[in-house]
């Protein structure tokens, strides 16, 4: 908002030659500049290059992910004049570049809001894809004197942040909702702004939940630093050193939490995220116990331990990932955590105690 | 596959009197929660709300209610260590949206 605020254009008029959108010259998505009354506004390229695709693999693994947005204003796609539709939509460059592959042959206007670099439905859940900053953008871009008619097409998942009457009433634009998806935004369009109950409905599927866990196992590998760290520290004075066995058995307890879970899901009996977590994890440990020959009487204590700790943190990882599902309730997850949290507390304490008479004590 | 998460949690209610039946909840819902029948908005299936609140903050007639929240175990648990309201606010890096 504050580059705005410092551009002159804001006064309106002074400098007839700036884009009302501020860009940078060199990002190669702008293919130029549309004139309107009100100044220029950049047009936005419908194929993604090599550096978008580049960018969306790195915020996957989540590398600069708070930090991957453009300027909020107003865009342009294609040849749109003052009849042709507004979409709206959020800040955050991977949401952007998902809509405006969606756009190829269209003239349209994208307004862009001002959500930190978050996506829609997130930034609407928090309140920054709101009635307020649509309101501010609206007034600020001057789309009413860019566009003849008085209709915005907001994205669904919008509307948990966007009061559609409210804006009306402060702007004179009614907000019709679009579909969830982008990929449905032509059909949308063609169909003279009717979405299908299909449209309509979000899906989860395994390629959905497959893009999201890296970022899941990323947060989860670097706290796990630190335990490697305390395994080195204990490993100095142990009777039983920690080794590659104990590592590989809490690394795919860490997987099974972050990434097997996630991805099967629907598949996985049961409905609350750490208890299907824990069942894998379980699962994998006893497997993986067995493996090693540890259900021996001089390696119970260990065998045990593990049994203990591991699908505990399996079942916290996989709880962890209820932010990222697109289905779980506020009241759900607090249900869920009141239950589950105590037992994986006292569980993870047991193991960890467990196993560490083991490493300690000849 | 449909996603099923607990049942009997959801805090949302919608009253009829209220309801003018406009069908804006049963067109924001992202999960076809709502249905319409003789011109009112009626509940479907109140285990597949997950509490977005879009249904109630563009009801022009305020006839639903819910208790709008993230459904997010990090989130809960930070709102817990700093006593305050979860938010969806993973600054940090890691999480969820």
């Amino acid at each position: 908002m504050n580059e705005e605020r410092s551009c002159c254009c804001s006064d309106g008029g002074c400098c007839a030659g700036e884009s009302i959108t501020p860009y940078d010259k060199k990002d190669t998505w702008v293919t130029g500049e549309i004139r309107t009354p009100q100044g220029g506004v950049p047009v936005a390229s419908t194929i993604l290059q090599f550096k978008d695709t580049l960018g969306a693999w790195k915020v996957r693994w989540g590398i600069g992910r708070m930090d991957y947005k453009i300027n909020p204003g107003i865009y342009a796609v294609g040849n749109p004049d003052h009849t042709s539709p507004v979409l709206v939509s959020a800040n955050y460059k991977l949401t952007f570049d998902t809509l405006r592959k969606e756009l190829s042959g269209l003239n349209c206007w994208i307004l862009i809001l001002d959500t930190k670099g978050i996506n829609v439905w997130c930034a609407a859940g928090k309140g920054t894809f709101g009635t307020g900053e649509l309101v501010r953008r609206i007034s600020k871009t001057r789309l009413s004197k860019i566009v003849s008619h008085r209709k915005i097409v907001l994205p669904q998942l919008g509307a948990p942040g966007v009061s559609a009457h409210e804006v009306t009433r402060q702007t004179g634009f009614s907000v019709v909702y679009g579909p969830v998806r982008a990929k449905d935004i032509k059909e949308f369009l063609n169909s003279g702004f009717r979405a299908t109950e299909e449209m309509r409905t979000v899906k989860f599927t395994a390629w959905d939940r497959l893009v999201l866990t890296p970022v899941e196992l990323v947060a989860a590998a670097k706290t796990s630093l630190m335990v490697f760290g305390v395994l080195f520290l204990i490993n100095l004075f142990a009777v039983r050193e920690f080794g590659l066995a104990d590592f590989i058995a809490y690394a795919g307890a860490v997987v099974t939490g972050t990434v097997i879970t996630p991805l099967l899901l629907p598949l996985i009996p049961g409905r609350a995220f750490a208890w299907k977590g824990w069942l894998l994890g379980t699962i994998w440990t006893a497997w993986f116990v067995w493996l090693n020959g540890w259900f021996v009487p001089g390696f119970l204590l260990l065998a045990i331990g593990y049994l203990l700790v591991l699908p505990s943190l399996s079942a916290f990882l996989a709880m962890n990932f209820t932010g990222s599902s697109t289905y779980t309730s506020f009241s759900g997850v607090i249900k869920e955590m009141k239950a589950a949290l105590p037992l994986i507390v006292l569980s993870s304490v047991a193991g960890i105690v467990l196993v560490l008479i083991k490493s300690l004590s000849a | 596959m449909k996603h099923k998460y607990l049942k009997n949690v959801a805090t949302l209610c919608l009253s009829a009197e209220k309801c003018i039946g406009c069908g804006r909840c049963a067109q924001v819902c992202p999960h076809g929660v709502f249905g319409m029948n003789e011109k009112k908005a009626r509940i479907k299936d109140k285990d597949r709300c997950m509490e977005c609140g879009a249904c109630a903050r563009n009801c022009p007639e305020n006839a639903i209610t819910v208790d709008a929240g993230v459904g997010c175990a990090a989130a809960v648990i930070m709102g817990w260590l700093t006593g305050s309201e979860p938010s969806c606010d993973c600054s940090g890096g890691g999480g969820c949206c």
